[in-house]
């Protein structure tokens, strides 16, 4: 079937214009069909299973990614990690972007005393490295898998506030929101229809790239012991747990690491792929 | 001009604004840390006495609790803090009895040593990949260049570390790390040879954004009427790319590698907890597992003047490299 020349192009078109962006779609993808396995427990093994006697096997048929010192299935551990680690960064950023979305869209719209105040606070959080950051709310909050997504979100939440209100900024300032303004229109219908859609586009990109850094940080605090906690798996962890037996267990350092830079790599090609797309500037046709 | 005029005209003067808005950041700053990591009462006696608190009396409790100075109402806690933090010893480490200043004062160093070595080399190799991945966009080179910058930013630094820790130590038998640490003014050698490693990973984070940030900056100048007429007036190649082309992309890369210094105290964390260097990122750890906030507080504080700091000095680095920013 052939495509209507005149009929608009959709974002998604463009989207696979991008190599970056399709290769990084197809490596998320896996990521997260990789989690929903062991969201429902479709493992090979027991991720928590302990086997003496199964101990430091290499990769083979039945430990794809072969075991550690305690015999645990390096695999099913890795698929339980990832979950863990997806499931904290979602949220965190999910609250990230509620939380700073919508302050930042007010705070650039309504200006005036709210504006410096947010923007203030925003600067304070903005002073600190964000592991150090997180690594201080998780000691006084606990470690738990929704206090780390919450301290994660806290250190995330001002880049979100930034990113929604510079454009407001200048939105704003157009003809044609005063125009809507002088018609007596409610501000919620302003800001719903003529300025929202002016941010989303910053903000998409912005929602993979976060989620990229939030698994970082997560696998980083995991790593320092402050996330997840033992015997149960998270990429970070295991890293950490790897650092005693790597010279003579390569797989259980490798593995894991390789998922999360897998992760990583992923996002970060989809957020390339998705700023090209939304960017009309930067589309090529 | 009258005496009211010309005070009127010095405190509006932009340097004394500057100051005055990094002072109000730094204010609030302390005032978040401050409720971040103090709201949590008891906590400080549970962090002394571990599991023994439960066998203390309410008494007792009490008692302790005027000793840490945790009976007060928060804001003359905060008060309390804020003196010994600007005029004193910044409170005291509980298990060791050693005042935070005197810690600080032998962490601080091996921290900004640590960073100073990881941004210059992160800073050379992301101005040498990026200008390699310029010369030529869309060929190998530059898909090798942007590669480089795509596994800079995804490895994690502690699995970077991990890896070379194990292969150094295993494989080569070296790892200079392993021996107690040394001051650089105490032996020069062996202390850049602990510095060399961590220094490369925290270098490789840097690489990344600097090498990405370069890339684009130069194919953006690339195109400008100058160079052209550089080139035009047979100006010869090698110095178009450095005088021309490398000078005027310089504004951005000063930019980034200001962000990333800062964020680099926070990649400090880690790699100096892997690398075993008493710096400030293992005293901030150290005090977490311990739970001695007093020394958490006042770390993190001294973590956010370093960033404000460094945020500083990126802004007077601008004026040097772009004589045209006035103000």
């Amino acid at each position: 079937m052939k495509r209507d020349p005149l009929k608009p192009k959709g974002g998604l078109y463009y989207y696979m214009q991008s190599t970056s962006g399709i290769v990084g779609a197809l490596l998320l993808l896996f990521m997260v069909i990789v989690s929903i396995c062991a969201v429902f427990g479709w493992l090979p093994h027991d991720p928590l299973e302990q086997n003496v006697e199964f101990a430091m096997q290499g990769p083979s048929t039945t430990f794809w990614f072969g075991t550690d010192e305690f015999g645990r299935d390096i695999f099913s551990r890795s698929l339980d990690g990832m979950r863990r680690s997806l499931t904290v960064s979602v949220s965190a950023v999910s609250i990230a972007a509620t939380i700073g979305v919508t302050l930042g869209i007010l705070s650039g719209y309504l200006g005036r005393w709210f504006d410096q105040l947010i923007v203030r606070l925003s600067d304070v959080i903005f002073a600190f490295p964000a592991i150090l950051l997180a690594l201080a709310i998780v000691s006084t909050l606990g470690n738990s898998w929704y206090q780390t997504s919450l301290a994660i979100a806290v250190v995330y939440t001002p880049i979100f506030i930034r990113v929604a209100r510079g454009p407001v900024l200048t939105v704003k300032e157009m003809d044609y929101v005063k125009v809507t303004r002088i018609l007596g229109f409610s501000s919620l219908r302003i800001l719903r229809k003529h300025i929202l859609p002016n941010v989303t586009a910053p903000i998409v990109v912005q929602v993979a790239l976060s989620l990229s850094w939030a698994i970082l940080t997560e696998s980083g605090l995991s790593f320092l012991g402050l996330g997840t906690q033992p015997p149960n798996a998270s990429l970070g962890l295991m890293v950490s747990e790897a650092q005693s037996i790597a010279a003579f267990a390569w797989w259980a350092l490798f593995f894991p690491s390789a998922f999360i830079t897998i992760v990583v790599v992923g996002l970060n090609l989809v957020g390339d792929g998705l700023r090209d797309a939304l960017d009309p500037a930067r589309r090529s046709s | 001009m009258s005496f009211g005029e010309r005070i009127s005209r010095i405190l509006l003067s932009t340097p004394v604004l500057r100051i005055g808005s990094i002072l109000s950041t730094l204010f609030g700053i302390s005032i978040f840390v401050f409720l971040v990591l103090r709201v949590i009462p008891g906590d400080s006696i549970v962090g002394a006495f571990g599991i023994e608190t439960g066998v203390l009396t309410p008494e007792q409790i009490a008692q302790l609790k005027i000793y840490y100075g945790i009976d007060k109402s928060l804001p003359m806690q905060y008060l309390s803090w804020m003196q010994s933090f600007l005029t004193g010893n910044m409170g005291y480490s509980y298990s060791t009895g050693i005042s935070i200043a005197s810690l600080t004062a032998k962490a601080l160093p091996v921290t900004i040593e640590l960073a100073l070595i990881g941004t210059i080399l992160g800073v050379v190799m992301g101005i040498a990949v990026g200008t390699f991945s310029a010369r030529k966009p869309g060929s190998i080179r530059d898909f090798a260049g942007q590669l480089f910058g795509l596994m800079a930013l995804a490895v994690p630094g502690f699995v970077l570390s991990t890896t070379i820790v194990t292969i150094m130590a295993n494989k080569f038998h070296y790892f200079p790390n392993g021996y107690e640490f040394v001051r650089l003014w105490e032996d020069p050698w062996m202390n850049l040879q602990q510095m060399m490693f961590p220094g490369l990973v925290l270098g490789i984070a840097v690489a990344a954004p600097v090498m990405r940030t370069t890339r684009s900056a130069l194919l953006e100048t690339v195109d400008k009427d100058f160079v052209r007429t550089a080139i035009g007036k047979g100006v010869n190649s090698r110095k178009v790319q450095t005088r021309h082309i490398l000078r005027n992309s310089l504004i951005p890369i000063v930019t980034m590698t200001g962000i990333q210094f800062g964020y680099l105290l926070g990649g400090a964390v880690i790699v100096e907890n892997i690398f075993s260097l008493p710096g400030m990122g293992r005293q901030v750890l150290y005090a977490i597992t311990r739970r001695e906030y007093a020394t958490v507080q006042s770390s993190v504080m001294v973590f956010a003047i370093l960033f404000i700091a460094i945020n500083v000095i990126t802004d007077l680095i601008y004026r040097k490299v772009d004589p045209r920013i006035k103000k």
